[in-house]
């Protein structure tokens, strides 16, 4: 037995080895370098601190709004990628996941131009219905959904793309009507990869930084997020950066060690039925 | 009660022109090869392909029509449809998978839970109501998927190779079920098979489909006793020729000539069966035999005490022998060889 497992791990390339284990210690080292540094004996004081508990609350919230609207606009708009031959689709796709190669910055800019006071529909937006974006907690929810929404499109496109579409053609012929086709047989026959889709939207805008301080600002308690929080408290207070730091790095990783297993690793396998 | 059905559709390269007739109560079989169309017609009667030109009517309802641009989307069609693989839904309990219809035609949940519950009950699978379809073996899978699409009182039921996903072990036991189950329906029934066994055991009529078109229509001992088709020929495993009669004489399309005893003129069928063929090694002189023609031999298949010789040449022919004739002749393939039919052995009938 010892002597096959032996076998069995020598079937890797040494130099394959190496290099993941380079990756490996990549990802892990900065991690060790928080945790070296952090003033543990004060640690409690200022994650109490009032103003580092609402910036958790503000980006708590505000990623859980920005996951729900990248659902809510998300899934409609993947099945349309997916599912319905039109003229420029590809550049529609395009245009849909831009803002993941795009530096936040500039996509919290254009945001500005477009929704901003003076802003392409945004004056509008003021002049019609009394709404500002611009540095509102509404703002940060904005630029969130921005930057995280073409991670569940691409990943539930993907899935629909995949899926046997006819399981669909047996609920029509059901009596079943597109809409409660769409809600009953291909929502949760894409179940896996909507989870997958909503963690990675998530995940985006729990860390969304750049698109988040250009459109919404940084005001404490209405648009400072965790990770603006830590930027400013990097100038002012290194060992709160660094706590602050540890507690979003926990609370990530949590939530990627528990969904993992059960979203991301069934992508492949959107609706497994009898014989297929 | 009845379907009619002229169906004209251009899918890829698919050229579907298919008239089917099914009266009340009976069940039609759709027999053809694979590509024939089979499937395509299925979808166009479900109303998950439209036609593009011809009319369909259920029941004296019109639900595709191009030239009215009549179309009556899939929900709305009075159908049920047994697909193949059954495609259950596996994020559902099988309860669940039967009642589906009745709650999407907005049926109170515990009525149809009840109906539902009614129908895993006559096909045998009350236990099985909470368990997820891919606990099922495949001939449960079959009867959930029948319970399914009966649920909602169809007028027209359609399967689609409904014994095509099994294998070959519990295939004849599931054809006795659904045949017991098929039997309780009184709707219109078509199934759709390239198994004439299923067609066979199950089938009032038969209507061959080959390459989209429907080329024979009768009860099996019909259509199998006068093959119109190459399809039904090697199926019944006979040859046949297609030509035109003119003073005893069949011509075919490549300029073989059969000879034939008393038929009309006029295009005709001519069917020569394999143990009428006599093969010999030389030219044959003074035989009463009406017909010789010279040939190459392609194959040859044991099947028991017999073999079946296969000759390529101007008329492509099987001929059936026994092994010690085959062992007398010395036969192997790629041998000359002389094959001869008496004309009385032929049977004719007009295409």
């Amino acid at each position: 037995m010892s002597s096959r497992h032996r076998g069995r791990r020598s079937a890797l390339p040494a130099p394959v080895l190496a290099l993941a284990i380079v990756a490996i210690a990549f990802f892990a080292l900065p991690l060790v370098g928080l945790l070296w540094r952090a003033p543990w004996s004060s640690a409690w004081s200022y994650l109490t601190d009032d103003g580092a508990l609402t910036a958790l609350r503000l980006s708590v919230v505000c990623s859980l709004w920005a996951t729900g609207l990248s659902i809510v606009f998300g899934v409609p708009l993947a099945w349309l990628l997916a599912r319905v031959e039109f003229r420029g689709r590809g550049a529609v796709r395009a245009l849909c996941t831009l803002s993941m190669v795009l530096p936040p910055v500039v996509g919290g800019v254009a945001l500005f131009f477009a929704l901003g006071r003076r802003g392409l529909v945004g004056q509008y937006l003021d002049r019609w219905f009394d709404v500002r974006l611009p540095f509102t907690t509404a703002g940060v929810v904005v630029a969130q959904t921005f930057v995280a929404m073409p991670f569940l499109v691409i990943t539930v496109e993907a899935s629909l793309r995949q899926m046997d579409t006819r399981f669909e053609d047996a609920s029509r012929t059901l009596g079943a009507s597109r809409w409660y086709t769409f809600r009953r047989v291909t929502v949760p026959a894409i179940g896996p990869a909507l989870g997958a889709g909503a963690v990675l939207a998530w995940a985006r805008a729990l860390g969304e930084f750049g698109a988040t301080i250009t459109f919404a600002g940084n005001f404490p308690g209405k648009t400072q997020t965790m990770p603006l929080a830590v930027y400013l408290s990097l100038q002012t207070n290194p060992e709160e950066a660094i706590l602050l730091s540890i507690l979003m790095i926990v609370i990530s990783f949590t939530v990627l060690l528990g969904l993992r297993d059960r979203w991301l690793g069934r992508v492949d396998r959107p609706m497994g039925a009898f014989g297929v | 009660m009845t379907l009619s059905a002229q169906i004209g559709l251009q899918l890829g390269t698919l050229d579907l022109e298919v008239e089917l007739d099914v009266q009340a109560g009976e069940l039609l079989a759709l027999l053809g090869p694979n590509g024939a169309g089979k499937s395509t017609v299925l979808r166009c009667l479900a109303g998950l392909a439209p036609i593009d030109t011809g009319s369909i009517v259920i029941d004296g309802l019109v639900v595709d029509d191009p030239a009215t641009d009549t179309l009556v989307e899939a929900e709305d069609r009075p159908i049920g449809f047994v697909f193949q693989n059954y495609l259950l839904f596996d994020h559902m309990s099988v309860l669940e998978n039967v009642a589906f219809g009745l709650r999407a035609r907005k049926t109170q949940k515990s009525d149809a839970r009840r109906t539902a519950r009614d129908w895993l009950d006559r096909v045998g699978l009350t236990e099985y109501a909470d368990q997820r379809p891919r606990a099922l073996s495949g001939g449960q899978a079959q009867r959930v998927a029948l319970a399914r699409a009966l649920a909602t009182s169809p007028r027209l039921l359609l399967l689609d190779e409904p014994l095509a996903a099994l294998d070959a072990g519990t295939r004849a036991s599931v054809r006795r079920d659904l045949r017991r189950h098929l039997e309780t329906f009184d709707g219109m029934r078509l199934l759709v098979t390239h198994d004439p066994v299923d067609a066979y055991a199950l089938a009032d009529r038969v209507a061959i489909l080959d390459a989209g078109r429907v080329v024979q229509v009768g009860t099996l001992a019909e259509v199998t006793a006068h093959p119109r088709s190459r399809y039904v020929a090697d199926l019944v495993g006979v040859n046949l020729v297609a030509g035109n009669v003119v003073d005893g004489v069949l011509a075919n399309a490549s300029g073989a000539h059969v000879v034939i005893a008393d038929a009309l003129p006029g295009p005709s069928f001519a069917m020569i069966r394999p143990h009428s063929v006599a093969l010999f090694r030389h030219t044959v002189d003074g035989s009463s035999a009406r017909n010789t023609w010279s040939g190459t031999i392609t194959d040859i298949d044991r099947l028991g005490d017999r073999v079946r010789v296969g000759i390529e040449g101007q008329l492509p022919l099987t001929a059936e022998i026994t092994v010690a004739a085959l062992d007398a002749l010395g036969l192997r393939p790629g041998d000359g060889i002389t094959a001869s039919v008496k004309a009385t052995d032929i049977e004719v009938y007009p295409s």
